[in-house]
């Protein structure tokens, strides 16, 4: 194109719309999404579920926090982690929390996985335009006892599995976990159980060790380790600590 | 005489200056079934007689819980009344997400007689034909409150609504000196007592009961059925005239006893088991 600058003088706009003259893509500088780094894990066994979140947040290469929750528990057999941003995150658990009390309200009771998986899954379609910047995972007992595990995407697609990490240390735990977890591999066709066999003690220390592997090497997620385990009778609380650096 | 002529229309006045339709409107809280309401320096207390349309119909529920640190109970219109308590609960709900705390008390009592003042001056509207009992707790302390269908409200030290309850306000100014410093289940016992006393007819049962109890470390629970058994036992157990042998009148006594003990440690665990058990009282828009 010949006209080098159309608009000359006082458009603070003159360089976007010259470089578009010339064929050059701009792009706006401010981002409304940040990654706050943190890693989750869920894990269904028989007649428990384990879900863990690393505590440390932070922006960039720096830390914000070493003690922030990336768990919300929501009934006395479900709890929800997020990953990702903590502003979307904090929203998101809010939104949940509340609807979760209508829910008890309109129908007498608590929230089951199932539902609660659900309602997830709307939620976050309901915002396909400007998403929650979440990785979520649900994890619970479901109606028989058994222990659930579903995981999500950004925009609500979800599935039930056995496990599923999500977060900064994804990619490096997943692979730990497909490989000790076979049985509950949601990658194995045709469907198999999407529990495991383990007892709950060795699968949280399996959990346990993957989260200091984790830490190793991916600089978002140390510090310490929040562990959820729900069984029937109850939710009880676990801390690990890990490196601080 | 004249109350034929000025009572078509909410918004006609009579020459005594009266509002006919609201009037009307509060008789039909005076049909419901009666409603009591007390409270002591730590808790408040709602207990309420349920009706039933026939033997083969459930009872009517009385008491909605609104938040964890607030309820109400009903008398008159049950639409009505349903209507106002999802609007209270939606309010609730949008006053935590937005402050993160619990909604005052008597805020959301002042809302309630703003919306039903509201239908008093409005030709293509009538008023709501309920009254609530709001008992709730907050930072100020416990708090019971009475909404009628004119707009107006107080807050109350223990009140009782519906059919014959004068009855049951003669008890409750007869005993108000013991309210403030009663224990829980004291407090409990006498809103039975004085539900006890609008009665007209049969006697108080864990079917036609439902207590409602909140306090400063006590969400809203409610006591129906299996949880209010203990505390009816106990209101016959002091009965002077008793129809039952003495080897009967032992027996309940020891019932209560433990009864009263779980009931009064456990208001949570009440409400939950009330909730597992049957899946607690029947979901509101069933009835």
């Amino acid at each position: 194109m010949a006209a080098a600058a159309p608009y000359q003088i006082g458009n603070p706009l003159s360089k976007v719309h010259a470089e578009a003259a010339e064929g050059h893509k701009t792009h706006a500088t401010w981002s409304p999404y940040d990654d706050n780094g943190g890693t989750a894990v869920a894990v269904a066994g028989e007649d428990y579920c384990l879900v863990a979140g690393s505590t440390r947040m932070s922006t960039g290469f720096n830390i914000l926090t070493r003690d922030a929750s990336m768990l919300l528990q929501l009934t006395d057999k479900v709890v929800i982690a997020s990953a990702g941003m903590q502003a979307d995150r904090k929203a998101l658990h809010k939104l949940l929390q509340h609807r979760n009390v209508t829910y008890q309200h309109n129908h007498g009771r608590p929230m089951s996985v199932s539902a609660t998986a659900q309602l997830l899954s709307n939620t976050l379609y309901y915002k396909r335009f400007f998403p929650f910047y979440t990785f979520n995972l649900v994890a619970g007992l479901d109606e028989q006892g058994r222990g659930a595990v579903y995981n999500y995407d950004a925009v609500g697609s979800y599935e039930r599995s056995g496990y599923f990490c999500q977060g900064s240390g994804k990619e490096l735990i997943q692979p730990v976990l497909d490989n000790q977890l076979k049985a509950a591999s949601p990658l194995l066709l045709p469907p198999r159980n999407s529990i495991t066999a383990l007892p709950l003690d060795q699968a949280l220390d399996l959990v346990k060790d993957a989260f200091v592997s984790a830490g190793e090497r991916d600089i978002y997620t140390g510090d310490k380790v929040e562990i959820l385990i729900i069984t029937k009778d109850g939710i009880r609380r676990d801390e690990l600590q890990l490196k601080l650096d | 005489m004249f109350r034929n002529q000025y009572d078509t229309d909410v918004t006609t006045w009579s020459p005594q200056g009266r509002l006919f339709q609201v009037e009307y409107a509060m008789e039909a809280v005076k049909q419901g079934s009666c409603a009591v309401g007390l409270k002591s320096d730590t808790h408040v207390v709602l207990a309420t007689l349920k009706r039933s349309q026939s033997e083969l119909s459930s009872f009517q529920r009385k008491v909605f819980k609104i938040d964890d640190h607030m309820g109400i109970a009903i008398a008159g219109l049950t639409g009505d009344g349903r209507s106002l308590c999802k609007y209270m609960r939606n309010e609730c709900i949008n006053h935590r997400y937005v402050y993160e705390s619990s909604m005052p008390v008597g805020r959301l009592v002042r809302q309630i007689a703003d919306k039903s003042q509201v239908c008093t001056q409005r030709s293509w509207k009538r008023p709501y034909g309920v009254g609530l009992l709001v008992a709730g707790v907050d930072p100020r302390g416990p708090h019971l409150f009475s909404s009628c269908p004119s707009g107006n409200y107080y807050e109350y030290k223990a009140i009782a609504i519906g059919a014959r309850s004068q009855a049951a306000k003669t008890y409750l100014e007869k005993h108000l000196e013991s309210f403030p410093s009663a224990t829980l289940d004291e407090l409990v016992q006498h809103g039975l007592r004085a539900l006890q006393s609008s009665l007209s007819e049969g006697e108080l049962t864990d079917a036609n009961s439902s207590v409602a109890v909140v306090g400063k470390d006590l969400s809203f629970t409610i006591l129906e059925d299996e949880a209010v058994q203990p505390y009816i036992t106990a209101l016959k157990e002091d009965e002077p005239m008793q129809t039952e042998g003495a080897a009967a009148a032992e027996e309940q006594r020891e019932a209560p006893a433990e009864g009263a003990a779980a009931a009064e440690g456990g208001g949570q665990a009440a409400y939950e088991a009330a909730l597992r058990e049957g899946e607690g009282p029947a979901p509101m828009e069933a009835d």
